[in-house]
């Protein structure tokens, strides 16, 4: 292999310019191919309140006394905050004893926070060209930025943290073609669970996927986001972008540190390239238990509602939030739901203030949250008994996700999540709009 | 190692492995109390120590939460069998010495309830009910050195003795 170019794939061209010497593989080369097991340095390290504590408990356990550079390292408390009970105090003061005595400035607390994967990319923490670990599976959602990041569990995260450096195999890539123009309503969201519907939960295991197409071109950096985010739920390693000029006028604003700008080689080697008709693509929802379950909202059929939640690491942006506006506006939440929005971060919340966003949602009977990841993973905010149903803008519906085991999740976007609470059933903005 | 299986289908996720309600702790005896609860509320009071999970593909999908086999190790199963691992899980497994093996052959002819031995270092799995014999696929030996030194952070140790910054 020794000196020979070969086309290669944006995981692949990120992932070699961070060589280690670390895995199987020497660092002495510049080129890297799925299936390899290399060692590669990070640029940011990332963990919550929920995996901070295990991960800390290991650094502690690896006998390292200082993380490998307290610039690079990022806490966020959003899972169980404001926190719910005395337990999760508890972790909440572990993480935040242990970013004062390391002296880490990005530790962020509640008043200060967002939910971690709205906060990072927003305060410039992540920029394009990172290879970025995070003790949360939604780390991928840097690969909108053209960011090589992906979950992994605590005692990964505390060996990154003590070292800068992590393994990983080198991921065989997925390329995902969208053409033409999306219809009225339809975003990020819709194309993605419609994308993990055609790839199924398991479809990208252990692989990258490279985003494309003129229809990726004309997404907001918010929908990508938001596709890059359910990566995972294909089992996907890393979701990517190729940076554009959306790209870099988002990053270049909000970056702390050099980005650097990837592309994919002409030519590189796809184990897969899928081509989807984006303009086909109707609103989508998924229904219980599994994100693949996806179909066009008009074949849900009758399905009557308890609660909306609006919000999380997927849909928790300033343009979500102002999709559900646009269909809350005037309108009242119907009697028989609980619509629950939560801004995705201090920032998202001010704009939304600033903007009027959050009248909207209150006079039309909805309450506003502090940022959390609360009601996502049933933790709290939102919390859902046996046999109450949610349409919610989050990222997973398996059992028992938002609560009772006998509770169902039905994943959308915004704009059906928005028209659902005004109608109290499964439904698009026609159902409500006219 | 031998025990009876508890056999599971495929896309068994961390939210059933471990609710996320109960992550507002981490100790492994307290996670154990609640393991595989959101499938098989009985689990918990019923697994012996030395059962196996035997269970289809992408076991362990959704969150990267760690708590999910630790609790599984704490529970008292020696070794999950699936016919494959999402790619947290697995690292996870590996990271914190959860014995993890994948083989789809002998998933597929695995019952509730079957006695299985599970050899590691030999490479084989024996439903001691049928008294079949399946090869398991091997480690690379990057990984494998992480399993013998018991888990990434021991590896860790091992490799660069006093760990610091890169470079240090």
């Amino acid at each position: 292999m020794g000196g020979r170019r070969t086309s290669h794939t944006l995981a692949e061209k990120i992932i070699a310019d961070h060589l280690t010497d670390a895995g199987d593989d020497a660092r002495s080369r510049r080129e890297v191919w799925p299936g390899e097991l290399v060692g590669v340095a990070v640029d940011v390290v990332l963990a919550n309140d929920i995996t901070a504590p295990i991960a800390i408990g290991e650094f502690g356990r690896l006998g390292a006394d200082k993380v490998f550079d307290r610039d690079r390292i990022v806490l966020v408390a959003d899972h169980f905050v404001p926190n719910k009970d005395i337990k999760s105090a508890e972790q909440c003061r572990t993480m935040r004893e242990f970013a004062r005595a390391q002296g880490l400035p990005n530790y962020y607390d509640v008043g200060r926070m967002g939910i971690e994967h709205v906060l990072l990319p927003e305060q410039g923490l992540v920029v394009s060209g990172d290879v970025v670990v995070g003790a949360d599976s939604h780390t991928c959602t840097y690969g909108a930025l053209g960011a090589f990041a992906t979950g992994m569990g605590s005692t990964d995260i505390a060996v990154a943290m003590a070292t800068g450096e992590t393994w990983m195999k080198v991921p065989e890539t997925i390329r995902i073609v969208y053409h033409s123009q999306l219809r009225p309503w339809v975003g990020g969201k819709d194309l993605i669970l419609f994308t993990i519907g055609k790839l199924g939960v398991s479809g990208a295991l252990y692989k990258a996927i490279e985003f494309a197409g003129e229809t990726i071109e004309g997404l907001s950096m918010a929908g990508r986001l938001t596709m890059a985010n359910m990566a995972i739920e294909a089992g996907a390693k890393v979701g990517l972008f190729t940076p554009d000029e959306k790209t870099r006028a988002y990053v270049v604003s909000r970056a702390r540190r050099p980005c650097r700008y990837y592309e994919p080689d002409p030519g590189a080697g796809y184990g897969e390239v899928l081509e989807i008709d984006a303009g086909e693509v109707e609103l989508q929802v998924s229904l219980p238990y599994s994100p693949d379950n996806a179909r066009s909202v008009s074949d849900v059929g009758d399905v009557p509602i308890d609660q909306v939640v609006i919000g999380s690491c997927t849909n928790g942006r300033l343009e979500d939030l102002r999709v559900a506006a646009e269909v809350l506006r005037g309108r009242q939440v119907h009697p028989d739901v609980r619509c629950i929005v939560i801004p995705g971060s201090q920032k998202v919340y001010l704009d939304a203030l600033r903007e009027g966003l959050v009248e909207v949602f209150v006079e039309a009977g909805a309450v506003v949250s502090t940022p959390t990841c609360g009601p996502c993973l049933g933790g709290h905010m939102g919390v859902l008994a046996a046999g109450e149903r949610a349409v919610s803008t989050t990222n997973r519906n398996f059992r028992g996700r938002m609560g009772h085991e006998e509770s169902e999740v039905y994943l959308s976007g915004p704009a059906v999540a928005a028209s659902s609470a005004v109608k109290g059933r499964i439904t698009g903005p026609q159902g409500v709009l006219l | 190692m031998a025990g009876s299986v508890w056999k599971y289908g495929d896309n068994v996720d961390t939210d059933v492995i471990i609710p996320a309600r109960y992550l507002n702790v981490s100790a492994p005896e307290e996670l154990a109390c609640h393991c595989m609860e959101g499938i098989t509320p009985e689990f918990p009071s019923r697994v012996q120590p030395g059962d196996l999970i035997v269970a289809g593909g992408n076991f362990g999908c959704g969150s990267s939460r760690e708590h999910a086999p630790i609790a599984i190790k704490a529970s008292g199963v020696t070794c999950v069998v699936a016919s494959s691992f999402a790619r947290i899980f697995y690292r996870n497994a590996i990271n914190t010495g959860l014995p993890i093996v994948e083989c789809p052959g002998a998933v597929q002819e695995t019952e509730q309830g079957d006695r299985l031995s599970v050899d590691l270092e030999g490479g084989v799995i024996t439903n001691l009910r049928t008294g079949r014999t399946y090869p398991t696929a091997p480690f690379p030996p990057f990984i494998l050195s992480i399993i013998e030194a018991g888990g990434l952070v021991p590896y860790t140790i091992r490799r660069l003795g006093v760990v610091g910054p890169l470079g240090a």
